[in-house]
Formats: structure tokens, sequence, C-alpha cells
């Protein structure tokens, strides 16, 4: 990947994340929050790399624990984003499907 | 297997079915009939690209990355699944910290290998970073500050200027790094040690108002933590998701920042926001009490009633009664509707989220913009633990600290009556006046008992 191919990727991606967020309701501003924080869980891969081409022990152990730190934050942001997000319902669904609770 | 497939071709696809998946998922999140399966889209996304990374060449210490994914994961999912929905601001702030380390501790074990090939990779890796590590321990405070953990704002004269030198002294360290003049192990662990203190001592004078602003601000640091940890490893996935989330985080930063009336700059380096400020400005009149069974005749035979919840009802885990209360009033047809101010909670839409978890269809809810005009015409404006939102001296009283803010016209209901624990200031130590007004009873209590009174008195009415 050359620098400017990177840094177009950048301004797109920049754009991007602008565009989809500009017209969300107030009501999901949290969830939006806590999905966004799941999102940048895909940190996750880059610990892995990072650990995996890890040689010395400071490097394994730091590497150890970005993995662990980076899996806290994809997992942990998709279990609290998706119970947010599943309590959304409009009043004409809730009739329709009401549970047991 | 044809010679077209190799690894790295199916590893390349698959980021990108990711980085698709993730921006799909984000654009579903921005309403709230698709919002669900949003994250079902992203999650989808990120199981994709976590087992495909697997298969990355000449990838080692496969004994240390799955112990490490699983406890990570593990933790994370026992603390997610357990975490009171009022809670739900501090843990974003601790997931999004852990994502900020993540994206330092990649920094670091490349910089320490040596990893990184030229200036423009070395002063990503170092720009990747040093906000990975103010993000994750600035958040660590945050998550402190709101868990209750860390109870006092430590301000001192200099602070600002002892921030500038931290600063000073990790982009310093920083660049002796990225221009290639020392990168000792001495001065990588200072860079590091450094960043770490500047994002604690950033956060600490921050009073706890102000805090969804500052965890909203260092999701959107951990974004681009992430996204230029993309660029060292090259990785595309981590470039477009860290940058989008980069940017997304950015403008709900500032939109938050907005609906408070508070530019960011005022909420990093002033000191308003945390309690304890002196009230100004003199109220007249008295505080009128007024007993449940007296409100309960005055709700059942109201036309129009206007619920405006903050957080004391959050505190009282009271969401549950008053949707009770509010179900009896709908059925005997009184016209409801709850009013969010957009800093209602913790943070922006936490109110929602609440109701919604004690199942409030959220076509009952409207923001400021759609009910404040609906005020006027509604017989009783019920505010179950608001202050500050409702404070009318927001409009007029050019000396508040609270003056700009929009605020819920409460006042302008033909009665308005209050649930508040006691006699005590708001969040922000500022005397209501909407408390002190003709039309205004208070009933004081804490919400969830107070909900049940009203359910009684209003049952009572029969």
């Amino acid at each position: 990947m050359t620098g400017m191919v990177a840094l177009y990727i950048f301004m797109l991606a920049a754009f991007t994340g602008y565009e989809v967020i500009a017209r969300v309701p107030v009501i999901l501003h949290t969830p939006l929050m806590s999905g966004s924080n799941f999102v940048h869980g895909i940190v996750l891969v880059g610990a892995m790399v990072a650990l995996g081409g890890a040689q010395t022990p400071l490097e394994k152990a730091i590497g150890f624990v970005g993995v662990l730190l980076a899996a806290g934050n994809a997992v942990g942001g998709y279990v609290v984003t998706e119970r947010m997000l599943e309590m959304f319902k409009a009043s004409g669904t809730r009739r329709a499907g009401k549970g047991p609770h | 297997m044809p010679a077209w497939m190799s690894a790295d071709l199916a590893i390349q696809a698959s980021y990108f079915v990711t980085a698709v998946l993730f921006i799909m998922g984000l654009k579903r999140m921005s309403s709230p009939v698709t919002a669900r399966s949003g994250i079902l889209w992203a999650g989808a996304g990120m199981a994709v690209a976590t087992a495909i990374t697997f298969l990355y060449p000449s990838m080692t210490n496969y004994g240390l990355i799955v112990p490490a994914m699983l406890i990570g994961s593990v933790l994370a999912w026992w603390s997610g699944k357990r975490v009171a929905m009022t809670n739900m601001p501090q843990m974003i702030a601790l997931y999004n910290g852990m994502g900020g380390g993540a994206a330092a501790a990649i920094a670091a074990v490349e910089l320490y290998r040596g990893g990184t090939a030229g200036y423009v990779t070395t002063t990503l890796a170092v720009a990747g970073g040093i906000i990975g590590a103010v993000s994750f321990s600035g958040s660590a405070v945050a998550f402190g500050k709101l868990q209750g953990l860390i109870t006092r704002s430590l301000r001192f004269g200099g602070q600002q200027l002892l921030n500038l030198l931290l600063l000073a002294a990790a982009l310093t360290l920083g660049a002796l790094v990225a221009a290639g003049v020392n990168s000792s192990f001495a001065v990588l662990t200072g860079f590091f040690v450094v960043a770490l203190v500047l994002g604690i001592s950033m956060t600490l004078p921050i009073g706890g108002a102000d805090m969804p602003v500052v965890i909203s601000l260092y999701n959107a640091l951990t974004g681009l933590a992430v996204g230029l940890e993309g660029f060292v490893l090259e990785n595309a996935a981590m470039i477009i998701a860290g940058t989008v989330v980069g940017s997304a985080g950015t403008l709900l930063t500032q939109l938050m920042a907005r609906a408070m009336n508070r530019s960011l700059g005022n909420v990093l380096f002033s000191g308003f926001g945390d309690t304890g400020g002196p009230a100004t400005g003199a109220v007249t009149g008295s505080l009128k009490p007024i007993e449940a069974s007296d409100v309960g005749v005055m709700l059942a035979f109201a036309q129009k009633v206007i619920v405006v919840p903050g957080y004391g009802m959050a505190v009282a885990q009271a969401q549950h009664k008053i949707w009770e209360l509010c179900q009896l009033l709908i059925e005997r047809g009184v016209q409801l509707r709850f009013a969010i101010h957009p800093v209602a909670g913790r943070m922006p839409g936490h109110m929602n989220v609440l109701l919604a978890e004690a199942g409030v269809p959220y076509d009952l809810i409207s923001d400021l913009d759609e009910i404040n005009a609906e005020f006027e015409t509604a017989d009783v404006a019920l505010i179950i633990g608001a202050n500050d939102v409702v404070n009318p001296v927001a409009r007029t009283d050019k000396s508040s600290p609270i003056y700009g803010m929009p605020i819920l016209n409460a006042d302008k209901a033909k009665n308005v009556i209050v649930i508040k624990r006691g006699q005590g200031a708001g969040f922000s130590g500022i005397e209501n006046a909407l408390f002190y007004l003709d039309n205004t009873r208070m009933l004081y209590g804490d919400a969830q008992k107070a909900g049940a009174q009203l359910i009684q008195a209003i049952k009572a009415v029969g």
C-alpha cells in the first residue's frame, strides 16, 4: 500500500464516518457511541499480528496485554451495545411480540 | 488450492468484507428501526476479520494469542452482561480505554522490536502510541470517577502548565524516536510512561457532569489511534474502521458538547461540571410541598401530561415504576409523553436507554425540539429527578453557569410537579428557579417510592 493510496483511504473513511453519523437522533447517541466503541475493537486483529511477530519476552508480554485488552474492547463493546439496542422497540412491534417479561 | 487463492488474498478480501459490514452496521445503528440489526452486522464483520487473521503468514505465539483472547473475552462478556443500565456510561469508558491500551501496546511492540521501517511509519506508530496511551489512562480515570472510585476532582494552581509540560515531554521523546535519533529502551519506555501520566492528569480535574463528553472524545481518539496503527501494520480493516470511528466520534463529541452548551475547550480546560459551585442569583418565593394523593387526583383527571425524567429517576432505578404509573394514566385516556433533554442522565441518549429498558416504546419519547412547544398546552409537567435541564435561569440569568443551555420549558405547563429526594441543588450546584414558581409543587421522596404512592393514589381515584 503506497503512502498516497493510504492517505486517500484515510480521507474517504473520515468522510464516511461523518456522513454515517450526521443525521442520528439524540435517542441513539449512547448506543451509537457504544457501537462505534465496538467497531474500533478491530484493534484486536492488529494486536494479534503484533503478538504474532513478537520475539523478546518484553514484546511478548506487551503483546499479550494488547491482545487481552483488545479482546475486551471487542467483546465488551458488542455485549453492551447489543443489550442496549435489543430494548429499542416501537409501540406497534411491542404489542405484537409481547414477551413473558 | 488454485494459485490465485493465496492466504494473503483471502485475508485482504475478508478485511474488505469486514469494512463494508462495519460501515453498513453503523449506518443501521443510526435509526431506531434498524439499530438492532446494525450491531449484528458489525459483529459479523468482527468475527470474519478475527477468524481470518489466524491465517496471517509467519504468525507465531499462538500459545499466547489464544489464551489472551480467551481471558479478555470472558472477562468482558461477564462484566458486560451483568452491568446495570444506569452504569452503562462507565462501562463504555472502560471498554474504550482497553481499545486505546491495545493500540498503544501495538505501537510498543512494533517500536521495541524496531519493526517500523522509515520515518513516516515510525511517526505514525509514535502518534498512535501517544493517543492510545492517553485514551487508555484517561478512560480509566473517567471510569473511576463515574463508578465512584475517584470522588474528588484534583485541582491545583499550575495544573494546565503541568499538563502542557507533560505533553511537551511526550512529544519530545516521541520525536526522538520518530526521527531515529534515539529509540533506546529508556527513551521508548519514558515516552509511554509520560503519555500514560498525561492521560491521567488531563482527566483528573474534569468534573463528573462533563464526563460523557470526555468519554466520547476518548472514543474518537481510540478510533484514531487504531487507524494510525493500521497504517503501521498495513492493515486496511484497521485503517478504515479506526478512521470511521475517529471522525464519527468527533462529530458525536461535538453534538454532545453543543447539547450542553459547552465547547470542547471549555470541558477540557475549565473546572465547571463539578459539584460545589456557589448558587448565583437570588431566587424568590418558597418551596410548596404536596401530598402524593393530591398529585394522583391531578394526574388522573389531566388531559395531557408530560413526564420529564432525570438522573434522579435513574439513581432510584425507578424507570419501571414510573412506566407502570404512566401506563395507568394512558389507560385512563391521558395523553402522555416523555420529554428527554439531550443530556438527561449521564450521557446523551442514556435516559432513552433506561426508559427502553423499562419497556417504554420509543414513539412516546420526544426530544427537546419536538416537545418544547407542547408544554404550554400540558396540564401537568411531572419532573422526576431532573434539575438543571428544566431550570429557567438558563434562559434569563446571564451570570448563571448554565446560561444559554437549551432547557425543557416545563415552567410553561399549567401545573408542575417535582419529585425530588431532598431540597439540595442540582448537579451543577445551581438553585432551581422552577421549584419556586407559583404553579410548582414539590413531592419529596425517592422516585421509586413516590412512583408507588402515585400508583396507589391513582388506583384509589378509580
